[in-house]
C-alpha cells in the first residue's frame, strides 16, 4: 500500500478522498491553486502544493505542475478525482513514464472511452446494445444531417469527447438542426477543444441507470449495483438514488453483466461507470463508460456499505478487489442531492457568492454531508458552483425520502442563490415520492416544483403561506426586540413593545410579501385575549379580493408552530434579510419583504445598458457600435462554468458602445455594452 | 408588597350594567375617532395621495420603528370648535419611537386646510412642544403646512402663547440639546419657513417640499418677479444654493429613512436612575374597569378596584391607610416602575388633605413619580369644616403638588371639580400628562350645584322684591344651567380645547401610564423645593 498520495483535485471529492486515506494510514498531499490557497483540502491534507492561478487552466489542468508536486513531495500516487485530469489519457501516460501510480484505470482504457464514437464501436463488437444512432468519423454537415433524418427525430447532438451535458444538444425537429449543431459544436470546441459530433435517436421517455463496476488486475471483476440518475436539468445530475427504483433481480444482474462485459472488453481496472439508458420496456442501451469515480458514488456506498475510494487505492496499490460479488448485498436505499450554488428560477445560471452562513443537517448513519467548503468560503466563478453533496440512508426508499426531505429543511446557505429550495420542492412532489421518473422529470414536473400556482394553491397562499409569513415576521420582530431590550438601560419600557400600540385605535402591522414576483398587501392586526396575543390577518389577493384569518403563533427557533383557524400546524422558517422561506410538508415557500421604495438611482438607471449576468468570459461578443439591432437579437455570447449565456437585446434599437470584446473578464453586474431601444412608435413604423 | 383583593362581583347586574354603559361611551368615542383620523376627507385624501404624498398618519407610521406604539395626543382638537371642520386641529402630534428613542413627532395634516394653523392648531402644536420640553424628547417636525391661517389670524399670529412662539420653543430647546429635526414634505411657506430653518438638521423632498417666506403670488404682487415655487424654494434651491435644507430626498420614504439616521446619530442615552423592577401584569383584566365605574355619577365606589387593574401584579402598599381616608395613597409599581398613588376616594376632608401633601413629599424626596386618579367633587364644606381650617390644609396640598419636581401624571377619571382639580393636579398644575376617561367630567362645579346657587341667588332676589317662583319656574331656570354645564364639562368639549391631552379608553390607563412614565425618564427627576405650608 502506499504511504503518500497526492490528491489532483480539490473541493469536495479531494476532501473526500484525503478522509479515506487518512482511515487508511495514508499521507496526504493536495495542491491549489490561488482561489484556493485557504480552502478546506488544503487544510485537511498534511502537505499542500501551490500550483498557479485561480482558472483551472493555469492549475489544475496543468499536468506537469501536479507530477511536479507529486515528484517534489514523495508522493507515490495520484488519485485525480472527477473532473479536472481524471480522464486525461496524456496526464495518465505522464504519470506512467514517472513511475508515479495513477489512481484510476490503464491509459488505453480511458483512451478507448474517451471518445464516444470510438467506445460505442468497441461495444458494439462486445455485443452491448447501442442505441441507433451515428459515430462515425466524417463530420460533414450533410452526413451528419442524414444520419439524423433517417433516424427520425428527436435525435441528439453529442461532442464526442464531451461530458456533464457540454456540447449537447436535443433537436427536436429537421427545421432546428443547423442551429443546434452549431451550438453543439461551439460549446465543445471551448469547452474541449475539439468539435466531433455523433448523433443518436433520442428517447423520450428513458430513465439513466448506471452500474458501478469495479476490477482489478487479478482479473476479478464486480458490479456494485446501479444508480438512477434519471432526474437531470441540462443533462446535469440533480438527485440520484441507488438502487434504482421498481428494478428486477433480473434486470439488475442483465446489466451488470453487461456492464462488466463493457469494462472487460477494453481491460479495464479500477472504478468505472457504464452508463445505461433504460427504456420503459425494459430495453437497455449502452451510453457511455466513465472512467472515474463518480460525483455519485456515495449513494452506492451508503447501500453496499463499501468505501470506494478505499477500493480504488487498493486495487492501485495491486491487491484483490476486497468482495468477491457473492459477498455484495444491497442494504436499504439512499439518495443524494447536489447542492449547487445556481439560481433555477433563472434557468440554474450559477450564483457567485460568499456563503455568510452554512447550517448543515447533523450528520448520522442516515445523513452524510460530503462538501469541501465551510462557512465564510468564497463560491467563486473560477470551478464547478457545487457546494455539498446531501447523502441520506434509510431502510426503504419511502424512509429515505422522508429523511432526505427533512435534511434539505435543514440546511441552510445564505449569502448565494442555492438550489436547495429547487431540491427539496423536487424531492416533495407526487411524481418523485411515486417514483414516476424519467429523464423528462424536471420539465414535466415543472409546474409543481416551481410553485406555479392553480386556484386551489392561491387560495392556501392567501390563506395559509402568507400569513404565516407575515405571522413569522411580526413575532420574530417582538423576540429580536426583546433580547434587545434586555441591554437597553431601561429595559422593562412598554416602548420596547412592537405591537404597533395606537391610542383608541386597533394595533396594526402592514407588509408587503412579494411570492412569485407577485406582491401581496398583508394586514395583521394584534389583539390580545386573557394575556395572551391574537392576530387577524388580512391578505389581499392581485385582484383585491381580502381573505381573513385568524391566527396565533409562536416561534422557538427556526420552528414556527401556528395555529390559524383552529387547525395547529408546524413551518419550518428560514429568515434573513428580506426573504422568508417557510418549508412545509410540500415544498418551500420563498418570500421576499417588499420595503418602500426610496426611490434612489431613479436619475441614474436609465443608460438601458445591459449587463453580465454573472462572473464569466465574453465568448463572443456578436454586435458592434451603432448597429441597429432588432428584438431579442443575441448580442453578446458569456460563459461561465463552462455554461454558455447569450445577452439578447431586450427590444429593438442601437447598440451605442461595446465595452468589453471576446476573452475578457467581467463581473456579475458589469454593464457589457450601451443600449438605446427604439422609441415604440418608430419600431412600429418600421414593421 | 401587599395584593389588593377585589370584591367586585363580575356577574352582578349592577356590573354587567355599568360595563354596558361604559362600553356605549367608548363606542362614541371610537366612532368620532374614525371620522377625525381621516382627516380632511375623501377628495382631499385622494388628492394629496395623486401628488405621490404619503397621507400624515401613514408618513408618521413610516417613521416609526416596525411596530413601535405612538401615543398621540388630543386626538379631538378642535372638535366641533370652529364652523370649518378641522379635524385634529390639522395636526397629530405625539411620542414614538425613532431608530430606538422616545422622540416628539409633530405632523401637519395638509389635507385639513392645507394644514393651516388654527388657534387650536397653534396651542396642540405648542403643547407638543411643552411635552418635549418637560421630558427631554427630540422633535421631528413633519412639515406639510400653509402657515397660519389667514381668517383667524388675530387669534394665531400676535400673542405669546401663538405662532412665533413655535420658533422660541425651537431655539430655546436646540439651546438645551433638545434636538430638532424638521422633514419638509409639502408647502413651509411664511412663518412656517422657520420650522426647517431653526431647526438643527433638515431634510426635504424633492419636487413635493418648498420653503419661502413669501410664495410665487406675493412675490409677483411685491416685485412683478414670476417664479415658479420649485425654483423659489425647491429642494434643489435649498440643498444646493441656500443652504436653507441639509438632506434631499428623493420622495417621502425616503426623507423619513434620512429622518431616522438623524436620530440615530444623536448620541443620546436615557438618563433612568429609577429602581425599576420586572413588570407583572394586574391580577385582574383591566376591561374590568368598566363595570366598576357605576353608571349614576352620585355613587361611591373603592378606588381601590380601579388601582388593582392598573398597577403591577394588583400590588399596593397604602400609606396612612386609616387615617383620611376618601384619599388613597400608596406605592405601586406600573411595568415596573416605581409610582406613588394618589386617588380620590370621596370628598376631601382636611386630614385627607394633609395626608395628601405628606404623601407628595415623600414621593418627592425619594424621586417616585406621581399619579392622580381624579375623581373629586371639591373639599368638604360647611361651618365645621371651615373653622376646622380646611382651606390651609388644602393649600398644603395644593403647594405639594405644585411644586413638586417629581413627574406626575393625571388621570380624570370622574369628577373634576372647583378646588379638587387643583389638589389633584389638574392641568394648572403642569402635570407631564393628563388624560380624561369617556366619563369625566370638568367644571367649576357640578351642573346641579351651579344651578342650586344660581337659583338660590336668585330666589332670593325675588323674594326680595315680594315677587313669587314658582317651582316650576326654578325648574325651568335651572335647566339651561345644568345643560350648559354638561355640554361644556364633557370630555369632548374639554380635549376640543386641549383642557387634556386626550381622551383613553378606562382599559387603556395601564398602558397608557406606562408609556408616559416611561417618556418622562428622558428628563433626570430634579430635586424639589416646597413653598410654604401653611401650619
Amino acid at each position: 500500500m502506499f504511504s503518500k498520495i497526492l490528491i489532483a483535485n480539490r473541493g469536495e471529492i479531494a476532501c473526500r478522498i484525503i478522509k479515506t486515506a487518512k482511515k487508511m494510514g495514508i499521507l496526504t498531499v493536495a495542491v491549489y491553486s490561488d482561489a484556493d490557497k485557504d480552502a478546506l483540502h488544503v487544510h485537511m491534507a498534511d502537505e499542500a502544493v501551490y500550483l498557479g492561478a485561480s482558472p483551472s487552466r493555469e492549475s489544475y489542468l496543468v499536468s506537469d505542475k501536479v507530477i511536479a508536486a507529486a515528484i517534489k513531495t514523495g508522493a507515490q500516487a495520484i488519485h485525480p478525482g472527477y473532473g479536472f485530469l481524471s480522464e486525461n489519457a496524456a496526464f495518465c501516460r505522464a504519470c506512467q513514464q514517472e513511475g508515479i501510480t495513477f489512481i484510476g484505470p490503464p491509459v488505453e482504457a480511458i483512451e478507448a472511452m474517451g471518445s464516444k464514437s470510438a467506445a460505442k464501436n468497441i461495444m458494439e463488437k462486445a455485443n452491448v446494445p447501442l442505441v441507433p444512432g451515428y459515430h462515425g468519423e466524417d463530420q460533414s454537415r450533410d452526413i451528419i444531417k442524414k444520419a439524423a433524418d433517417d433516424m427520425g427525430y428527436p435525435v441528439l447532438l453529442k461532442a464526442t469527447a464531451g461530458g456533464g451535458g457540454k456540447g449537447m444538444r436535443q433537436v427536436w425537429s429537421e427545421a432546428e438542426f443547423d442551429e443546434g449543431l452549431a451550438a453543439a459544436k461551439r460549446e465543445a470546441m471551448s469547452s474541449f477543444g475539439d468539435d466531433t459530433m455523433l448523433v443518436e435517436k433520442y428517447l423520450t421517455q428513458p430513465r439513466h441507470v448506471e452500474i458501478q463496476v469495479f476490477c482489478d488486475n487479478h482479473q476479478n471483476a464486480v458490479y456494485l449495483f446501479e444508480r438512477d440518475c434519471s432526474v437531470q436539468r441540462r443533462h446535469q445530475k440533480v438527485i440520484e438514488e441507488a438502487p434504482a427504483f421498481s428494478m428486477s433481480e433480473f434486470l439488475r444482474s442483465k446489466m451488470g453483466e453487461s456492464a462488466i462485459k463493457s469494462a472487460q472488453a477494453i481491460g479495464y481496472q479500477g472504478a468505472g461507470t457504464v452508463e445505461f439508458l433504460l427504456d420503459v420496456d425494459g430495453s437497455f442501451y449502452f451510453m457511455e463508460m466513465n472512467t472515474r469515480l463518480q460525483v455519485e458514488h456515495p449513494v452506492t456506498e451508503m447501500i453496499s456499505g463499501q468505501d470506494l475510494v478505499e477500493w480504488q487505492l487498493r486495487v492501485a496499490a495491486g491487491e484483490k478487489l476486497p468482495k468477491t460479488q457473492q459477498e455484495l448485498t444491497i442494504n436499504g436505499h439512499a439518495f443524494e442531492a447536489r447542492i449547487y450554488a445556481e439560481d433555477p428560477s433563472n434557468d440554474f445560471l450559477p450564483a457567485t457568492g460568499q456563503l455568510n452562513l452554512l447550517k448543515t443537517p447533523l450528520e448520522s448513519k442516515h445523513v452524510r454531508i460530503d462538501t469541501g467548503v465551510r462557512q465564510g468560503d468564497e463560491v467563486s466563478v473560477f470551478y464547478d458552483p457545487m457546494i455539498a453533496k446531501l447523502i441520506v440512508w434509510d431502510e426503504s426508499r419511502e424512509k429515505a425520502l422522508q429523511r432526505l426531505a427533512k435534511a434539505l429543511r435543514e440546511y441552510r446557505i445564505d449569502g448565494v442563490t442555492t438550489n436547495i429550495e429547487f431540491l427539496y420542492n423536487l424531492a416533495t412532489t407526487d411524481a418523485f415520492i411515486n417514483a414516476d421518473i424519467d429523464t423528462g422529470f424536471i420539465e414535466k414536473n415543472h409546474d409543481a416544483i416551481f410553485h406555479q400556482a392553480d386556484e386551489k394553491q392561491n387560495d392556501e397562499l392567501l390563506t395559509k403561506q402568507l400569513p404565516i409569513a407575515a405571522l413569522y415576521l411580526v413575532l420574530s420582530l417582538e423576540k429580536k426586540t426583546k433580547e434587545l431590550a434586555k441591554l437597553n438601560n431601561d429595559p422593562h419600557s412598554p416602548w420596547h413593545m412592537t405591537n404597533a400600540w395606537r391610542l383608541n385605535e386597533a394595533h396594526n402591522h402592514s407588509l408587503t410579501l412579494a411570492y412569485n414576483d407577485i406582491e401581496y398587501a398583508i394586514n395583521i392586526e394584534q389583539k390580545r385575549q386573557a394575556s395572551a396575543s391574537y392576530y387577524i390577518i388580512t391578505t389581499t389577493s392581485q385582484c383585491g379580493t381580502n381573505y381573513t384569518v385568524d391566527c396565533q403563533g409562536e416561534i422557538e427557533g427556526e420552528q414556527m408552530t401556528v395555529t390559524i383557524d383552529g387547525h395547529r400546524s408546524q413551518s419550518i422558517v428560514a429568515h434573513s434579510d428580506n426573504s422568508i422561506s417557510l418549508y412545509q410538508e410540500r415544498g418551500v415557500f420563498n418570500f421576499s419583504q417588499i420595503h418602500p421604495d426610496h426611490g434612489q438611482n431613479n436619475d441614474d438607471d436609465n443608460h438601458g445598458g445591459l449587463t453580465a449576468p454573472m462572473n464569466g468570459t465574453v465568448v463572443s461578443v456578436l454586435v458592434t457600435s451603432g448597429e441597429q439591432v432588432k428584438k431579442d437579437q443575441p448580442l453578446v455570447i458569456m460563459e461561465a462554468m463552462k455554461m454558455e449565456h447569450t445577452i439578447k437585446a431586450p427590444s429593438d434599437g442601437e447598440v451605442n458602445e461595446v465595452f468589453f470584446s471576446a476573452g475578457d473578464m467581467v463581473d456579475g453586474g458589469a454593464e457589457l455594452l450601451a443600449f438605446s431601444a427604439l422609441p415604440l412608435k418608430a419600431s412600429l413604423e418600421e414593421k | 408588597m401587599a395584593k389588593l383583593i377585589s370584591k367586585i362581583n363580575t356577574r352582578s347586574q349592577d356590573f354587567l350594567d355599568n360595563a354596558a354603559h361604559m362600553q356605549v361611551q367608548i363606542d362614541d368615542l371610537r366612532d368620532k375617532l374614525c371620522e377625525v383620523k381621516l382627516g380632511g376627507g375623501e377628495r382631499s385624501r385622494q388628492r394629496h395621495l395623486d401628488r405621490g404624498k404619503l397621507l400624515p398618519r401613514d408618513r408618521v407610521n413610516a417613521l416609526l420603528d416596525t411596530g413601535s406604539a405612538f401615543l398621540e395626543f388630543s386626538q379631538l382638537a378642535a372638535y366641533k370648535v370652529y364652523d370649518d371642520h378641522v379635524p385634529c386641529a390639522g395636526i397629530i402630534t405625539g411620542i414614538g419611537r425613532v431608530s430606538g428613542q422616545e422622540c416628539v413627532i409633530v405632523t401637519n395634516d395638509a389635507t385639513v386646510k392645507g394644514g393651516t394653523y388654527y388657534p387650536l392648531t397653534v396651542k396642540k402644536h405648542l403643547r407638543a412642544q411643552a411635552i418635549a420640553q418637560e421630558n427631554n424628547l427630540p422633535c421631528i417636525y413633519l412639515v406639510d403646512s400653509g402657515g397660519a391661517n389667514l381668517p383667524n389670524q388675530d387669534d394665531v399670529f400676535p400673542d405669546k402663547e401663538h405662532f412665533g412662539r413655535i420658533f422660541f420653543n425651537q431655539a430655546n430647546m436646540s439651546a438645551n440639546n433638545i434636538p430638532q429635526i424638521a422633514v419638509v414634505m409639502g408647502s413651509c411657506t411664511a412663518g412656517g419657513a422657520y420650522v426647517p430653518a431653526m431647526a438643527d438638521e433638515s431634510i426635504i423632498v424633492k419636487e413635493q417640499g418648498t420653503i419661502f417666506l413669501a410664495g410665487p403670488p406675493l412675490v409677483k404682487a411685491a416685485t412683478g418677479e414670476v417664479v415658479s415655487a420649485e425654483d423659489l424654494g425647491g429642494a434643489d434651491v435649498h440643498c444646493r444654493t441656500s443652504g436653507v435644507t441639509d438632506h434631499y430626498a428623493q420622495n417621502d420614504h425616503h426623507a423619513l429613512e434620512i429622518a431616522r439616521s438623524a436620530v440615530k446619530n444623536l448620541n443620546r442615552v436615557k438618563p433612568v436612575s429609577i429602581d425599576f423592577q420586572h413588570v407583572v401584569e394586574p391580577e385582574y383584566s383591566s376591561e374590568e374597569i368598566y363595570g366598576i365605574i357605576p353608571k349614576d355619577t352620585r355613587q361611591p365606589y373603592d378606588i381601590r378596584e380601579v388601582i388593582a387593574r392598573i398597577v403591577d401584579g394588583s400590588n399596593f402598599d397604602e400609606f396612612k391607610a386609616l387615617y383620611g381616608n376618601t384619599l388613597v395613597c400608596g406605592f405601586a409599581k406600573i411595568y415596573g416602575y416605581p409610582v406613588g398613588i394618589v386617588a380620590n376616594n370621596g370628598v376631601l376632608f382636611g386630614e385627607s388633605a394633609e395626608k395628601g401633601a405628606h404623601f407628595i413629599q415623600l414621593c418627592a424626596q425619594r424621586k417616585i413619580p406621581l399619579v392622580f386618579l381624579q375623581n373629586i367633587t371639591g373639599f368638604m364644606v360647611g361651618k365645621q369644616y371651615e373653622s376646622g381650617g380646611i382651606a390651609k390644609h388644602g393649600a398644603k396640598m395644593v403647594t405639594a403638588v405644585a411644586t413638586a419636581q417629581v413627574p406626575k401624571f393625571t388621570i380624570l377619571i370622574g369628577g373634576s371639580f372647583g378646588a379638587g382639580n387643583y389638589g389633584m393636579c389638574g392641568r394648572a398644575y403642569d402635570p407631564r400628562f393628563l388624560f380624561m376617561w369617556p366619563n369625566a367630567r370638568i367644571s367649576v362645579m357640578g351642573g346641579e350645584q351651579a344651578a342650586g346657587v344660581m337659583a338660590q341667588v336668585t330666589r332670593d332676589k325675588k323674594e326680595k322684591l315680594g315677587e313669587s317662583w314658582s317651582d316650576e319656574e326654578e325648574q325651568a331656570f335651572k335647566k339651561p344651567i345644568v345643560d350648559d354645564y354638561e355640554h361644556q364639562g364633557h370630555p369632548y368639549y374639554a380635549s376640543a380645547r386641549l383642557w387634556d391631552d386626550g381622551i383613553i379608553d378606562p382599559a387603556d390607563t395601564r398602558q397608557v401610564l406606562g408609556l408616559a412614565i416611561s417618556a418622562s425618564l428622558n428628563k433626570p427627576i430634579e430635586d424639589t423645593k416646597f413653598g410654604i405650608f401653611r401650619m
